[in-house]
């Protein structure tokens, strides 16, 4: 509602109360993203000197990688009971992890990953997934322990926190009208100095806190959506296979894998899927490779293989919601420009936190002194200026 | 009553420290080498602009 490029008072009320509301509700949940996200920034630094790590041997560059069917021969012999989910490969280390399921759909902390050295093959250790400290801060940054609805409930949160930095850039205007930029008025009460401090950190860090707010609400959505890839992509590859029996022998790993990468020159390998009634198709390796420029490092490919006779089925780029998805996700780590990015992105967590501290001061304490006083004070300067007056407010 | 000051001119900051910090974010995104270090001076200027408003408040 704005007339001539003016803004109505009825409009600046309505953002603030937009901006008040979302703001109360997810307060609670970004300061524990906030406090929780911290950690998680340096948690490539973190993880190694948390837990002890099984050092790779050093070799020659050029040298081959070992075999992987003899590491997933040695996983099945250690660990019997349970069979070869996934192979990984580590990004930063020549370390290649078996990992090992009691079920076809585990919960993280059901694997266990044998990690074995890529060159000499050698087992290096074994360790079971999400069970260190960093996995539990993850798992409560991300779905607070609850799983997919958890995950969900933050995607929401990421959502009204969205819409809070929005509503709030626009009822900044009209506080301001009377200060310089950055105005940070010490002299004053302290509710004042909170309000200069919110107004000011807030409107610096908000591109950011927009960008970290929007890939979060997309990384919410990761699970969902792959489900509708899986959904649209499997039933046709699965079709050609009905009323055949189940392959008694599978192809060969190194064979598979060493298909894929001839299908999709130039990438390289991430990890390799094995046949799962639930989670991907019972008759095919799925093979994921990524590029090594910037940003095609961050897209997935599949190279989905049949896993009896080691012939590639198809190998095509993800839909563009998932390559979306995948392009954004740095956006929310800030793992994508080496530590002084961290420790940038590091800052802004904690500038963030101020924000959110003084909004919480300045609700908590709007007993003594209304801020909807202070607002039908700014709200009448603004009629002044804009000449729309609706209401007669007393200028304090 | 004091002066008041245009939107225009309420937003013209913000709009150039949003424009700086989003170069900075896609800098390093879209590149490496001299592009993270663009994208690291770019994503300074923001928390430059707090630390000297906080030092020199009134």
């Amino acid at each position: 509602m704005r007339q001539g490029g003016k803004v109505t008072a009825k409009t600046v009320r309505l953002w603030y109360r937009i901006h008040k509301w979302t703001s109360l509700v997810c307060t609670a949940f970004l300061l524990m993203s906030c406090l929780t996200g911290l950690p998680l920034i340096f948690l490539d630094e973190l993880e190694p000197l948390l837990e002890h790590r099984v050092p790779a041997t050093a070799v020659p560059a050029g040298t081959p990688d070992a075999n992987l069917d003899a590491m997933v021969a040695v996983a099945k012999a250690r660990l019997p009971a349970l069979r070869p989910l996934s192979i990984s490969w580590d990004d930063d280390e020549p370390k290649i992890s078996v990992n090992m399921s009691p079920t076809l759909a585990p919960k993280l902390g059901d694997i266990r990953s044998l990690v074995f050295d890529e060159h000499t093959g050698k087992m290096l250790e074994e360790r079971p997934l999400g069970k260190g400290l960093g996995a539990k801060v993850f798992e409560l940054h991300r779905e607070i322990f609850l799983g997919l609805p958890g995950e969900l409930l933050m995607g929401l949160m990421a959502v009204l926190f969205v819409t809070a930095l929005v509503s709030g850039a626009l009822v900044y205007g009209p506080f301001m009208r009377q200060l310089d930029f950055g105005t940070v008025r010490r002299s004053a009460q302290p509710r004042m100095r909170w309000f200069d401090l919110h107004n000011l950190v807030g409107i610096v860090t908000l591109s950011w806190g927009l960008v970290v707010g929007a890939t979060g609400v997309m990384n919410a959505l990761s699970t969902p959506l792959f489900g509708v890839w899986r959904a649209q992509t499997l039933p046709a590859l699965i079709a050609p296979y009905y009323g055949r029996p189940m392959p008694q022998r599978l192809a060969s790993i190194d064979a598979s894998v060493a298909r894929a990468t001839k299908a999709l020159p130039g990438m390289k390998i991430v990890s390799v899927v094995f046949p799962n009634d639930v989670l991907t198709s019972p008759r095919h390796y799925l093979v994921w490779m990524k590029g090594d420029a910037p940003v095609t490092s961050r897209l997935l490919t599949p190279a989905i293989i049949d896993a009896e006779t080691g012939k590639l089925t198809v190998a095509k780029g993800l839909p563009w919601y998932l390559r979306a998805l995948e392009v954004s996700r740095p956006l929310h780590f800030g793992d994508y420009g080496g530590m002084p990015l961290k420790i940038i992105w590091a800052l802004f967590d904690i500038a963030l936190i101020v924000v959110l501290i003084s909004g919480l001061y300045l609700w908590l304490s709007r007993r003594k002194r209304p801020v909807e006083s202070e607002l039908n004070r700014l709200v009448h300067i603004e009629e002044i200026s804009t000449g729309t007056s609706e209401a007669r407010m007393p200028a304090r | 009553m004091s002066r008041t000051f245009s939107l225009r001119k309420v937003y013209g900051p913000v709009a150039w420290i949003g424009i700086v910090t989003l170069y900075g974010l896609l800098s390093a995104l879209f590149g490496d080498g001299i592009w993270d270090e663009l994208s690291w001076i770019a994503l300074s200027i923001p928390l430059l602009v707090i630390a000297w408003k906080c030092g020199r408040s009134v």
